[in-house]
């Protein structure tokens, strides 16, 4: 298991809105509202698997933590830090608001061709807020590497990367040979903690901040402009309202079954 | 009127619902042709061509596995099959495989993808659910053909007034991306249970089963529900991750959802709130479920689900 040369490993991280609270889209752009944001829950298990592959390999493996968005989406990079990667990488612009996956694919993949050869770059198996998925392909596609995605386990041996991938009808087991893109799922590890240990630590590791002129991304191809979708109408779901509660008295399936009839559903 | 592609993994004799729908769906968009990167008999041709598909593209030597790199083939087909329709959009399965090979297409084609989709207009205005549910969008592409993965049970198919006579088309396609390779793949177990994203009815089970699922599976099948669970249920081995409901699993929108033993966290919740009717059993009277269930039961379910099952049968009979 492993590599017995060091890995390079970037874990994409996304500063996205607490889903433990209501979440809003503004009803005059149709952006999503992002104060009250964190590191995507489902990011946590990319660091924590860029983690066990650097832990797993040669000595002097590293792990660099990667984001786009404004200002505060630095403390998604920091809490990765504090998980023990090892330095981060904050891409951050105005123009790049409003980004679809297709544009922010374009600036992720300009500052990882900007970050140095790597050998894995790993991501989520999607974000928490527009939750399309589409990003790891789309990095595999302009990276020209292969993609091995929403993997529920990864094994990495020499370099030759394996997962486990499960569809409906079939579960598959794939490889490839490194570099290469990865996507994990919830279901490939348990995501570490920040202990005293590394939080301390993190507080000494460096982020490095670029512009898109840093990348040599022009404002065109970014934001709306280089979106090649847009958002035309929002609207609030009513929220569901509770109904009737009984307590069973012994005869709550009873009213259950009779409750079921009612819908005329069978 | 131009013309749209629908792709479709595998072409079953008759055709499956699944299929139709995609096949629905791209009418809106275009005159539809398939393209498969599997086999296609003349049998499916004439299927296809009564559903009102007007041509199918498969790449030439299709199914003999002359392509081992994971997906990218089909990116390429689609591609090209693009670039010689002219087509106006491509409708696609909103599966695992679907998203990757929509979401490859785009960057090949500088062309916007939207994902999850519930309905497509025919000017091309895609609507889908966002935020767990929370808020309804509709979203358009500002150029290009449109890339769309669409959910399953969303559009429903009527066969047109008239069938067409397909020509079945055979492209050349090279595969020229590093790509991963397959390894082995293994087919699952098939439940005879209604698929959970199909079905009408879903019988959920959380933590509160404490290790025994048997009553909920006992109520699905006097109901002829389909199987769900909670990611406690999952996580504690209780049951397969293929019937996890939620922001991690699979979404759900039954006409009626019931929930035994799950306490409603907001991750399940995302997964299945929009269903038209929920009921919920769970011995916690304070657990978040019961502020979004139309009917609450306080009690324990080894008790109400049985009973219920049993009534349900009774009066069936």
């Amino acid at each position: 298991m492993g590599s017995p040369n060091p890995v390079r490993v970037l874990a994409l991280v996304k500063y996205v809105p607490d889903a433990q609270f209501d979440r809003h889209i503004d009803s005059a752009e149709h952006r999503m509202v992002r104060t009250e944001s964190i590191l995507s829950e489902l990011d946590e298990y990319a660091v924590e698997a860029a983690l066990q592959l650097k832990e797993s390999s040669a000595a002097g493996s590293t792990v660099v933590a990667l984001t786009v968005g404004p200002e505060q989406a630095v403390n998604a990079v920091k809490k990765a830090l504090q998980m023990g990667a090892d330095e981060g990488i904050h891409v951050s612009d105005p123009a790049i608001a409003g980004s679809d996956a297709l544009a922010t694919s374009r600036v992720l993949a300009a500052a990882i061709e900007k970050a140095g050869p790597f050998d894995v770059v790993i991501t989520g198996l999607s974000s928490t807020d527009a939750e399309t998925s589409l990003v790891p392909a789309q990095l595999a596609e302009r990276l020209s590497v292969p993609l091995l995605s929403f993997a529920n386990s990864v094994e990495l041996e020499g370099s030759t990367l394996r997962i486990t991938r499960d569809s409906d009808a079939v579960s598959y087991v794939l490889e490839a040979d490194l570099p290469a893109v990865l996507s994990v799922t919830d279901q490939a590890n348990e995501p570490r903690y920040p202990n005293f240990k590394g939080i301390m630590a993190a507080k000494r590791k460096t982020v490095e901040t670029l512009t898109l002129a840093d990348l040599g991304v022009s404002a065109d191809e970014v934001g709306t402009a280089g979106s090649r979708t847009v958002v035309v109408a929002s609207e609030e779901r009513p929220a569901r309202v509770g109904g009737n509660v009984i307590t069973d008295d012994g005869e709550a399936g009873l009213r259950l079954a009779e409750f079921i009839l009612a819908q005329k559903v069978l | 009127m131009a013309f749209s592609l629908v792709y479709l993994d595998s072409i079953s004799s008759p055709l499956s619902g699944a299929s139709l729908e995609l096949i629905a769906a791209g009418r809106r968009l275009g005159d539809p042709v398939v393209v498969s990167a599997q086999p296609v008999s003349d049998e499916s041709v004439a299927e296809l061509g009564a559903a009102g598909v007007s041509g199918v593209v498969v790449p030439e030597n299709a199914g003999t596995e002359a392509h081992t790199n994971f997906l990218t083939f089909e990116t390429q087909l689609l591609a090209i099959a693009l670039s010689e329709t002219e087509a106006s959009g491509v409708v696609l399965p909103n599966s695992l495989n679907g998203k990757e090979i929509a979401a490859r297409l785009g960057v090949k084609l500088n062309a916007g993808v939207v994902t999850d989709a519930v309905d497509i207009a025919e000017d091309g205005t895609v609507t889908k659910s966002v935020l767990a549910g929370a808020y309804t969008t509709q979203a358009r592409v500002t150029e290009g053909p449109l890339i769309v993965t669409l959910k399953a049970n969303s559009v429903e198919y009527t066969a047109p007034a008239a069938a067409e006579e397909p020509d079945l088309l055979e492209i050349p396609v090279e595969d020229p991306a590093p790509g991963a390779r397959v390894v082995e793949v293994r087919e699952k177990a098939v439940s005879g249970r209604p698929d959970l994203t199909a079905a009408r009815i879903v019988v959920s089970g959380g933590r509160g089963v404490d290790g025994d699922f048997t009553p909920v599976e006992d109520l699905a099948d006097a109901l002829g529900a389909a199987v769900g669970a909670s990611r406690a249920a999952v996580d504690a081995g209780w049951i397969n991750h293929d019937l996890q409901v939620g922001q991690t699993g699979k979404t759900v929108a039954p006409q009626l959802y019931i929930a035994a033993g799950i306490s409603g966290a907001i991750q399940h919740k995302a997964g299945m709130q929009t269903s038209r009717v929920i009921v919920a059993v769970n011995d916690d009277p304070d657990s978040p479920i019961f502020e979004i269930a139309d009917l609450g039961i306080v009690g324990d379910l080894k008790n109400v689900l049985p009973q219920a099952a049993a009534e349900l049968r009774k009066r069936n009979d």
